[in-house]
């Protein structure tokens, strides 16, 4: 493996952890709020999924960029300028309907990239992509059902998972955009070409809207950024609360 | 959302060594299909179990205690239903 396309793999390794460790923290703030005992084991559970993603690629980056840093390092010693994550992760989870439409976007999106990184010429990402995809069909499982009985329920629900759309829409197009570093992965067989998965997502995200009874939005406003470290205000404030631990007690170990 | 506004269901797990499902507990849902869900992420977090079946709790008809003595008791004093009261002919070896 070359400098260059090493260098560019530990980075796409930093990013797809981001992504996991930022959204599955925010799933984890549901823990003991979730709308009844069911949904709140259920949905810790999805949260355990993404950790466990995190791990793998933060263990990986680790191994890539052996310097000394583990899968703590890169987890809870960096700052958010120095998260790689897309920002739809970060938002906050707001109210059910929010967090479920938000997990509805990603798990179309992960089901549509896995299947592709799992073709990686990269081994570890392919592995890692291969364990993913069957935790990513469960998670759609819910979070469509949830968008149809939310969207297609009462008069409450539908307007607040409406809302969810309308206020997320904008932040759904940093997933299909690349960089240098992801394009000469692509070119090297290594890294999913994203942009081409943009249009299966539109139709998947919008045929089940349209069976809510929901709307789909029109594209107008869009926000990127997190892949070059410049976030909302949302995720210093999730980061404080995720890294005080690590912080506070330097290699504490229980 | 409130819990009485959801059905309660009954969970039956068939492990991987059994070739019976076994009732493992309950759990609130709006629908079967959510129930089946439901019983995955609260009951078969260990692997516990190959196949899963849920059953609205009001759908069961069970016996009930105060019932107790004429279901179970006139069994009690009738041991020629079991082959133990029974004396076996030479022949018959192993039983």
């Amino acid at each position: 493996m070359s400098d260059t396309i090493k260098d560019a793999t530990l980075e796409y390794a930093i990013r797809l952890g981001d992504d996991a460790n930022v959204l599955g923290h925010r799933i984890s703030e549901w823990v003991s709020h979730g709308p009844f005992l069911e949904e709140d084991i259920a949905y810790a559970n999805v949260a355990l999924d993404y950790i466990g993603r995190a791990r793998m690629f933060y263990g990986y980056a680790s191994e890539l960029a052996n310097d000394g840093r583990t899968e703590d390092d890169f987890a809870y010693m960096r700052d958010d300028r120095q998260y790689r994550n897309l920002l739809l992760m970060e938002m906050p989870k707001e109210d059910f309907a929010y967090s479920q439409v938000r997990q509805l976007f990603i798990d179309i999106y992960y089901g549509l990239l896995l299947p592709e990184l799992v073709k990686s010429k990269d081994d570890t990402l392919a592995a890692i992509a291969a364990k993913a995809i069957k935790e990513t069909r469960y998670h759609l499982r819910r979070s469509r059902d949830w968008v149809l009985r939310l969207g297609d329920g009462t008069e409450e629900s539908h307007r607040r998972t409406q809302r969810a759309v309308d206020s997320l829409w904008g932040y759904t197009h940093e997933m299909f955009e690349m960089d240098d570093t992801e394009r000469l992965l692509v070119d090297s067989g290594i890294g999913v070409d994203i942009t081409k998965l943009r249009d299966d997502w539109h139709r998947q995200v919008g045929s089940i809207l349209t069976e809510a009874t929901l709307n789909v939005p029109e594209d107008s406003w869009t926000v990127r950024g997190g892949r070059i470290g410049y976030h909302t205000e949302n995720l210093g404030h999730l980061l404080t609360e995720m890294q005080f631990v690590h912080r506070s007690y330097p290699g504490c170990q229980w | 959302m409130q819990d009485n506004a959801l059905e309660l269901f009954e969970v039956f797990i068939r492990s991987k060594r059994g070739l019976d499902h076994k009732h493992v507990g309950s759990l609130h849902s709006e629908d079967h299909a959510q129930a089946l869900e439901y019983a995955r992420d609260v009951y078969t977090r260990r692997s516990e179990g190959v196949s899963i079946w849920v059953v609205k709790s009001a759908d069961i008809c069970a016996s009930q205690e105060d019932d107790a003595e004429n279901f179970f008791d006139p069994n009690d004093d009738k041991p020629y239903r079991h082959a133990t009261y029974y004396d076996l002919p030479d022949a018959v070896n192993n039983m």
